[in-house]
Order: structure tokens, then C-alpha cells, then sequence
């Protein structure tokens, strides 16, 4: 009965040619192995994230006024709202992860070689259409952090040289971040990116049927443009065998793993946000990008200025410039990454600079600690001992909001040094200077201070040094009298006193 | 068939003809498609200041601020529509310098377009995202922005403070510089 309708469809629709072309056709044996699992997992990520995205979108109101609303109301009122939000979010952290797997197996078993150049030039299409779906996605959950996201966007578009204040306006839909801000990224991240993507994939696919899926490398068989087409075909004829059933079956379990890994990742950890309402009056905040741009945000952070607008503007088109072009500099020769060292070593380089900078812009060290001053209080043992106006001193090192750049005790801000021990690195005379002067990346604080709060907080962090290790000496002057080295905390004060009136 | 189409060179059928003019017509249809797609898409460089960006926005009774001291304000954008919910309202920071002179800053830092905070005790403006810090007067203390604060064009009327804020202030669109 159901051989008999099958041959009925057959007869009409020509299934079985269809199956033998594409999903049936020949692959080497050997490629069915668990490295060459990341292409087909990335694909049915995306594929989740369309069904989510759909599912989402039939409760999602994409309006300034009630997006974040609609995301509250999805966590909490819509039945399984928020493990469908959690899906998509771990979906397309997964597809970002596993796609940037298949793109390094691809790179490491030298799968962009000849004649498969432009399945790799297609890839990464796919990979700036990916990331480009991060960063509008990111907008959709319409918190404070997408407002302010949207506003770094638009800073560093207003970057361009001469066009910048065009673009600006072309990217938000107007000259500030407003209703049509979001209809735009709504568009992009539903329609436009999207399309384009299922595109891609589809002549993606295309390529892999045309040109076949890399043989798994063997070491001292270089490719060469001549004879790897023939080759080919001798290892298809010798050892080719059906992609379905006889290669997919690691496909198929990894497919597996991966979705049950995304539904209990959902299921733990939950959706991401939304955080605070996306109300720019409320300026209390603390914008961060998602993971995936956290390490152009620490770049950001850590380059010296005048590289910024090179780093925002140049880099990205030499780095994937330099992908785009890869496999026609380097189309034939060795594929198994044994005989590529150069491959591998810049393949862990990029890693661990990615890697480095993700930590780095997740820690933010650079970042003021804007509650510092107020919600973390000085030690109690760094007050203990103190003279009034040392006292006086940590006052106005707690009131000035010294406390959100320097720390003590490891609390307060690393944007400067901390002070535990800022004696021993400065003396009372190059103190004063630094507070008042500014310097390195300090502010000047000598029109917001008075010379008695001077004189109070540089005496209070005079005393900041463990008591094994004395306080710095200006070498161009005499020691005065009695020896610091043997000063005690407090009791030194008559001794201080006297250099004070000395110095000024 | 090459034959045949070499034969349709010299001797175009009919066939030939409507093919080749179906093709030219969709041409220029296409392009009058394109007209109004594109014109929609990059309206911005069309018409790049909309009405109203050089609009003054009342801030409020210029007494509400107090000599010597700098707060946050907000005002609606002027170009604000029914859907825009809270983003139509845009803080910025007013220091008033006596009677007469105010200074409105962005709320945006110059580097990356943060949100600045002002710390009234230090009497400086610090961002959160990358650790910038300015001056009371909104000129650049430290960190990686290039500039000072953008400030806004003020004016006093009937003893009310007004702004030019319609637009969202970039390198490339710095408001007063």
C-alpha cells in the first residue's frame, strides 16, 4: 500500500532521482567523521532558530513602546514564553560556537582549497550574515543594554569620514534612536538577513554537491589544481559511498546531542534578560555588548586612540578580506594540518586574543566602578591608627569618588592602581602633584579640592604602605630628622608634621 | 539550435524580437521599481535634516537650576512619534554657570555614546563603558575619548532655558563644537 502510493508520487514528482542527486549522492567514506559533524549541526541550528523566531514573533510587538513590555510578558504570562525566548538565545549561541567550529576544521583540513574556493568564500558570507543576526537580535530584546547598544553602533558609524552623520541617520531611521530605530532592526533580523542567509546556504549546499566534500586529509598528498579533479573521482569510484544512510549516521547523533544540549541549557540557564527598560533617562547604567562582541568592546578599551578608527574601520575588512582571498592565495599544496604548522599556530593565536580580549571585556577592568564611593566603605583596618586628619584624608578619598578608579583592599575600581601601598611607590611631594595636576589617566583634581582636603587625603595615604615596607623618599632631599624607616603608623605624626612645614 | 540562433541573427523571427523587447522593457521597469525603493531606503541622504532638528526645546523654568551645579535634564525629542514609548525622552546634563550662561551637555560620551554620569562631589563626568572622564565644563580629563562632551546651543527666554537637541550627537555630527 504505501510502496504502491510512494511509486504514484514517484512516477509524478521523480523522488527517488532527487534523493539519488542530492542526499544519496556519493562522499568518500572516509568523510564520515566525527570532524566533519559542525557544518550540518550549524545548519539545523539555524533552522531552530527560524521555527523559534516564528514562534516568537507571534507574541513579539516590535515597537519602541511595547517590545520590552512583550518580552516581560513573554517571560512571565505567555505559557513556555520564556523557554521558547531561552531557545532561541541558546540557539544562536550555539550557532555562533558550532559555526565557528566547522569554519576551523574547514581551515585546518584545508577544505577551502582547490576547487572548493568559493564553498569557503560562501561560508564567510554566512559567517558575517551570522554575526550581523547577533547584533540585531541583540537589539530586539529592546532593554537598556540594546538602547545603548544601538548608541555605540551609532557612534561608531558617526566615525565614517564624511558620510558618518548619513549613515547615523540611515542606520537608526532618523537622527536619534526612536520607533523607527527598531521597525529597522525588526526588518533586518526577520526579513533581510534571513533571506539573504537561506540563500547563501542554499548555494552553499549546491557547491557541496557539485564539487563534492573534502576526502579526510592525508599528510604528503598535496592538492594540485591538475590532477586533484581526477583524483577525486578515483576516490569516489574506489570508496565512495551514499551520504544517506552510510555517512550520516554521526550527523545524525551529533544533530541529536546538540539539540538536547540547547533545550537543557534553556531549560538551566534560561532566556537572556530583557534587563532594565530601554528608558535613556535612566542613566544609571552599564551597557555591555553580548559575548560575542565583548572582545571589540575590550579592544575598544585597550587600543591607543589614535588606533581606534583604524581598528574599527580597517581591520574588519582586512580580516575578512584576508578570508575572502585565503583560498586563492593559498588553493593547492597540503591539506592535513600535520604538515601546516603555520595554519595551526595562527588558528590558537586568534583564540587565545579572542579569548584573552572576551575575559577582558567581561571583567572590564577599564570601567569606573560607578557605586564604589558609596556602597563599598574604606577597610576598617586601613583606619585604625589614624590621626583626625587622616581620618579627615579617607573621608575625602571616600567623597571625591577616588574609590571607582582606585581600589583598596581589593574593592573599588582597577581603572588606576590601587592605593594599599601608594605610599611606598609616591612621595608627599609628587602625591600632591599627581591629585592635584592629574596625569597618566587621571583627572586634575585641583580646582574640586581644597587645599585643606589636599592636605588631608595626601597625609591619610601617606599612611597606605604595609608596615614592612617603608614609604617612598624623594632622593634629592636630606633625610630629615629621626629615621621614617622606623616610623610607626600614627606615631609618626609629630615627624610628619615637621617635614610638612619644611616642604611647604 | 546554434544554427537556428545564428539564422535569428540575420533573419530576427518574431519570437527574437519579443524576447529582446520584453527584456528592455523590464530594464527600464526595473529601474523605475529601484526609484522609489532606493529614494525610501536612503531618505536619510536625501533629506538628512528632518524638520524640527533645529527646533528649541524648553527644559524648564531656568530658575529650577542652580548656579554652580550641574543635573540631569530630559526633554521629548522633537521628532517623537506615538510608538516611540521612553526613547522619546532624552536626558542630558544642564550646568548652570550664573544668571545668564548655561552649558547642556550630551548625555553621550564621545567615545562610544555611553551614558555619562555626573559625580557632583568630584565634580566630574564619568562613563561606564570605557572608563572616559570630563571635566564640570565637559572638556576631556582622561580616558579614550577624543573629545569633550557635545554640547547642545542654549538659550534663555521669558526665563526659560532652550536646547537644540533633535539629533543624536556623533564625531561626525558634534553639535556645537
Amino acid at each position: 500500500m504505501l510502496r504502491s502510493v510512494y511509486n504514484w508520487l514517484d512516477k509524478r514528482l521523480y523522488l527517488t532521482k532527487l534523493f539519488q542527486s542530492t542526499a544519496g549522492h556519493h562522499v568518500p567514506a572516509n568523510s564520515g567523521s566525527w570532524f566533519y559533524v559542525f557544518g550540518s549541526a550549524t545548519l539545523l541550528c539555524f533552522i531552530l532558530q527560524i521555527v523559534t523566531g516564528t514562534l516568537l514573533a507571534l507574541v513579539y510587538v516590535p515597537s519602541t513602546n511595547e517590545a520590552w513590555k512583550s518580552l516581560q510578558y513573554l517571560n512571565h504570562v505567555q505559557y513556555l514564553g520564556w523557554y521558547l525566548r531561552a531557545l532561541h538565545n541558546w540557539g544562536s549561541n550555539f550557532m555562533v560556537a558550532l559555526m565557528t567550529l566547522h569554519m576551523v576544521q574547514v581551515f585546518l583540513f584545508g577544505a577551502y582549497k582547490y576547487p572548493r574556493e568559493l564553498t569557503w568564500v560562501s561560508g564567510v558570507f554566512l559567517l558575517v550574515a551570522t554575526l550581523a543576526m547577533a547584533f540585531t537580535g541583540q537589539v530586539m530584546r529592546f532593554d537598556e543594554d540594546a538602547y545603548w547598544g544601538l548608541g555605540i553602533g551609532a557612534s561608531i558609524t558617526g566615525r565614517v569620514p564624511f558620510i558618518g552623520d548619513r549613515l547615523v541617520h540611515l542606520l537608526l531611521g532618523g537622527p536619534i534612536i526612536a520607533g523607527e530605530t527598531l521597525s529597522r532592526f525588526f526588518a533586518l533580523h526577520v526579513f533581510v538577513i534571513p533571506a539573504i542567509i537561506i540563500g547563501i546556504v542554499g548555494m552553499h549546499l549546491r557547491l557541496v554537491l557539485t564539487k563534492g566534500i573534502n576526502e579526510y586529509p592525508v599528510p604528503g598528498k598535496p592538492v594540485r589544481r591538475d590532477t586533484y579533479d581526477g583524483e577525486y573521482e578515483k576516490i569516489i569510484e574506489k570508496q565512495g559511498v551514499p551520504f544517506v544512510p552510510d555517512a550520516i549516521g554521526k550527523d545524525l547523533i551529533f544533530a541529536a546531542l546538540v539539540l538536547v544540549l540547547i533545550l537543557a541549557f534553556s531549560a538551566i540557564f534560561g532566556p537572556a534578560g530583557p534587563s532594565g527598560p530601554p528608558d535613556p533617562t535612566r542613566v544609571d547604567t552599564v551597557p555591555r555588548p553580548d559575548f560575542y562582541f565583548l572582545s571589540v568592546f575590550a579592544a575598544l578599551a585597550l587600543l591607543p586612540d589614535w588606533m581606534e578608527t583604524i581598528v574599527l574601520f580597517v581591520m574588519p575588512v582586512l580580516m575578512v578580506g584576508f578570508l575572502f582571498i585565503l583560498p586563492f592565495i593559498s588553493g593547492t599544496g597540503e591539506k592535513s594540518a600535520r604538515k601546516r604548522p603555520v595554519a595551526v599556530l595562527s588558528v590558537i593565536t586568534i583564540f587565545l586574543v579572542l579569548g584573552t580580549l572576551t575575559y577582558m571585556g567581561d571583567t572590564a577592568p577599564w570601567s569606573p566602578k560607578m557605586n564604589a564611593w558609596s556602597g563599598q566603605s574604606v577597610p576598617v583596618d586601613l583606619l585604625q591608627h589614624r590621626t583626625p586628619l587622616e581620618m579627615r584624608g579617607a573621608l575625602v578619598l571616600q567623597n571625591k569618588q577616588c574609590r571607582n578608579c582606585h581600589s583598596l583592599e581589593g574593592h573599588g575600581g582597577q581603572r588606576g592602581p590601587a592605593l594599599d601601598d601608594v605610599a611606598t611607590r609616591l612621595t608627599r611631594d609628587q602625591l600632591i602633584r599627581q591629585v592635584i595636576q592629574g596625569g597618566g589617566n587621571m583627572p586634575a583634581y585641583g580646582k574640586n579640592l581644597s587645599p585643606a582636603e589636599v592636605d588631608a587625603l595626601v597625609a591619610y595615604m601617606l599612611t597606605l604602605h604595609p608596615p614592612s615596607h617603608p614609604p617612598a623618599r624623594d632622593s634629592a632631599q636630606p633625610q630629615i630628622s629621626g629615621n621614617p624607616n622606623a616610623k610607626e603608623r600614627g606615631v609618626g605624626e609629630a615627624v610628619r608634621k615637621s617635614m610638612t612645614g619644611k616642604s611647604q | 539550435m546554434t544554427e537556428q540562433t545564428a539564422d535569428e541573427v540575420k533573419n530576427p523571427t518574431r519570437r527574437n524580437v519579443l524576447f529582446k523587447v520584453g527584456v528592455a522593457v523590464n530594464a527600464v521597469a526595473g529601474v523605475l521599481v529601484a526609484i522609489p525603493i532606493v529614494g525610501y531606503i536612503f531618505s536619510a541622504f536625501a533629506h538628512p535634516k528632518l524638520v524640527g532638528s533645529e527646533a528649541w526645546i524648553p527644559l524648564g523654568d531656568a530658575n529650577t537650576y542652580v548656579t554652580g551645579q550641574t543635573r540631569l535634564a530630559t526633554y521629548r525629542n522633537p521628532f517623537t512619534r506615538p510608538w516611540d514609548g521612553a526613547t522619546a525622552e532624552i536626558p542630558c546634563w544642564v550646568r548652570r554657570i550664573d544668571e545668564r550662561k548655561f552649558q547642556v551637555f550630551a548625555i553621550n560620551c564621545t567615545h562610544l555614546g555611553c551614558p555619562v554620569r555626573w559625580f557632583q562631589e568630584s565634580k566630574l563626568f564619568m562613563c561606564p563603558c570605557h572608563g572616559g572622564v570630563y571635566y564640570e565644563d565637559g572638556s576631556k580629563a582622561a580616558g579614550p575619548p577624543p573629545r569633550g562632551l557635545f554640547e547642545y546651543s542654549t538659550k534663555v527666554e521669558n526665563g526659560k532655558l532652550y536646547v537644540k537637541g533633535g539629533i543624536l550627537p556623533t564625531l561626525s555630527e558634534p553639535l556645537t563644537s
